[in-house]
């Protein structure tokens, strides 16, 4: 029996390894990384030539906001935060901070965990991906 | 009966992971109208871990993994086997052995499953892999012990039931072997002291009065059949470490078999953390291994309830001196948040409403 899901199954597939271990690409020929995924590199188009990349993990916080009336779903973490991370190899990304609920500041360095991000209901999927934790 | 060999297998990477979020018993024996001084000194316990709402056994399988891989200084690459042992898988069916492996970045050429045998899964994944690494099938094998715990509300568990998980990394390369295993032995029965059923949301158990027939007799006849079958005795160890369900047992067993009670010390953190289920005998081994020097012997010894118990004798080798950066588990013992009863009910989804 299908369940009724908030992404099709296929999208959360092709999406695990980007969620799950940042994976990313990057270009060899001009070295720019890429998060998410590309399959060209803007910069050097057809004469570049795009590779999967790992992600560290480890950037800086670029920009943050506090979480007092959360989407459906993410009632019961509220109050969190969401950051802008600027990755170490340059991307930027969007994700939360965990808890316990921490006073982040701008340029705090910051590393990515695998955390449970969403459930679709009692039944459905359970969806985990990537947040980031403040580094002491 | 279980023959003895002598094993080319040991650890090589090894690390574990405990959530910050604690309760003490005093915030629980306050809404059931207990004494918390009677109950922390008969558990021997002064507080438990408890998961954030965004972690559950894969969760923390991946972070003590990815300890485990940093000590080992080796690639998620190279592990041929993943093995995730716990009574907390987040799926019923669904394994989170390929959650763990994917996240860590070890897929595709790899064999993995999830194993469950109440406390115990952890140390029958290390006793797989080492299999597995002895017959050549694979260079590398990871075993996790990992599991979230919960007590039905108001029961005596729910001062006790914790959350964390130890992974470790099985090898047979000598340069990279941290600590041998020496040898390893089994000792399992029938003996339905705790279960839960399918749909039941909390265990069942037969109460203190199964702690001789079930705890007590399968940790110790486990032990003392491996002082037997490796002709050795207590003080030829320098250090034990017994599944640990409260602070209590394990110092019962250690004085029941003459064994000197500072021997468990190092490797009994359940009175900090409480019963991290299928992690605990492991997150023990991993506190003994963070301070271990090259030729101390360590006997562990874990306990499933159902019932059986494994036990392995360990040879701290040199390698241990220039063990590489993990994180060690009083990193994660000191970090601490404190919630009240009413957070700990949220944070374990406890109402029905959540
Ligand atoms: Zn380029």
């Amino acid at each position: 029996m299908g369940v009724n899901m908030d992404e099709s199954l296929a999208i959360t597939w092709r999406r695990i390894p980007e969620r799950y271990r940042l994976e990313g690409s990057e270009c060899t020929k001009c070295k720019t990384s890429y998060f998410p995924t590309r399959k060209l590199c803007p910069a050097c188009r057809r004469k570049g030539s795009i590779a999967t990349k790992m992600f560290s993990g480890k950037g800086t916080i670029y920009s943050f906001s506090e979480i007092y009336a959360p989407p459906a779903g993410f009632e019961l973490e509220a109050p969190y935060t969401i950051a802008i991370v600027q990755l170490e190899e340059g991307p930027k990304i969007t994700a939360q901070i965990v808890a316990p609920h921490p006073q982040v500041k701008i340029g705090d360095s910051v590393e990515a965990v695998f955390r449970k991000i969403q459930e679709d209901g009692q039944e459905g999927l359970i969806h985990y991906g990537f947040k980031f934790r403040l580094v002491k | 009966m279980i023959l003895i060999v002598i094993f080319m297998a040991g650890i090589v990477g090894y690390g574990s992971y405990v959530p910050s979020f604690r309760i003490k018993p005093d915030e629980i024996a306050k809404i059931w109208g207990e004494e918390a001084e009677r109950i922390k000194k008969g558990l021997g316990i002064q507080e438990k871990s408890v998961p954030a709402l965004d972690e559950d056994s894969a969760t923390m399988a991946v972070e003590a993994a990815k300890n485990a891989l940093a000590v080992a200084g080796i690639s998620a690459k190279k592990l041929g086997a993943v093995y995730v042992g716990s009574e907390s898988h987040p799926y019923a069916v669904k394994p989170t052995a390929t959650m763990v492996a994917e996240a860590l970045g070890a897929t595709p050429d790899l064999m993995a499953a999830d194993l469950e045998f109440a406390c115990k899964a952890g140390t029958a994944g290390i006793q797989i892999c080492m299999g597995l690494v002895s017959s050549n099938m694979v260079n590398y094998g990871l075993a996790i012990g990992t599991d979230t715990s919960q007590g039905r509300p108001g029961d005596a568990l729910e001062y006790t039931a914790g959350a964390g998980a130890a992974a470790y990394i099985i090898g047979r390369e000598k340069s990279q072997i941290l600590a041998q295993i020496d040898a390893t032995y089994s000792y399992t029965s029938d003996t339905p002291d705790f279960w839960r059923r399918p749909h039941a949301e909390f265990p069942t158990h037969g109460g203190r009065f199964t702690g001789v027939p079930a705890y007590f007799k399968h940790v110790m006849s486990a032990t003392q059949g491996l002082f037997e079958k490796t002709n050795t005795r207590a003080s030829d160890y320098d250090y034990f470490v017994f599944h640990q369900p409260n602070g209590k047992f394990p110092l019962e067993a250690a004085k029941k078999m003459g064994i000197d009670t500072a021997k468990l010390k190092q490797g009994l953190v359940t009175p900090v953390i409480g019963n991290t289920y299928s992690a605990a005998s492991l997150i023990g081994l991993a506190s003994v291994l963070d301070v271990a020097k090259a030729g101390e012997r360590i006997l562990v010894t874990s306990f499933g309830s159902g019932a059986g118990s494994d036990s392995f004798a360990l040879s701290v080798t040199a390698n241990i001196e220039n063990r590489k950066n993990g994180v060690p588990l009083a990193h994660y013992v000191a970090q601490k948040e404190y919630l009240c009863y009413g957070l700990y009910v949220k944070h374990r989804k406890k109402l029905k409403s959540l």
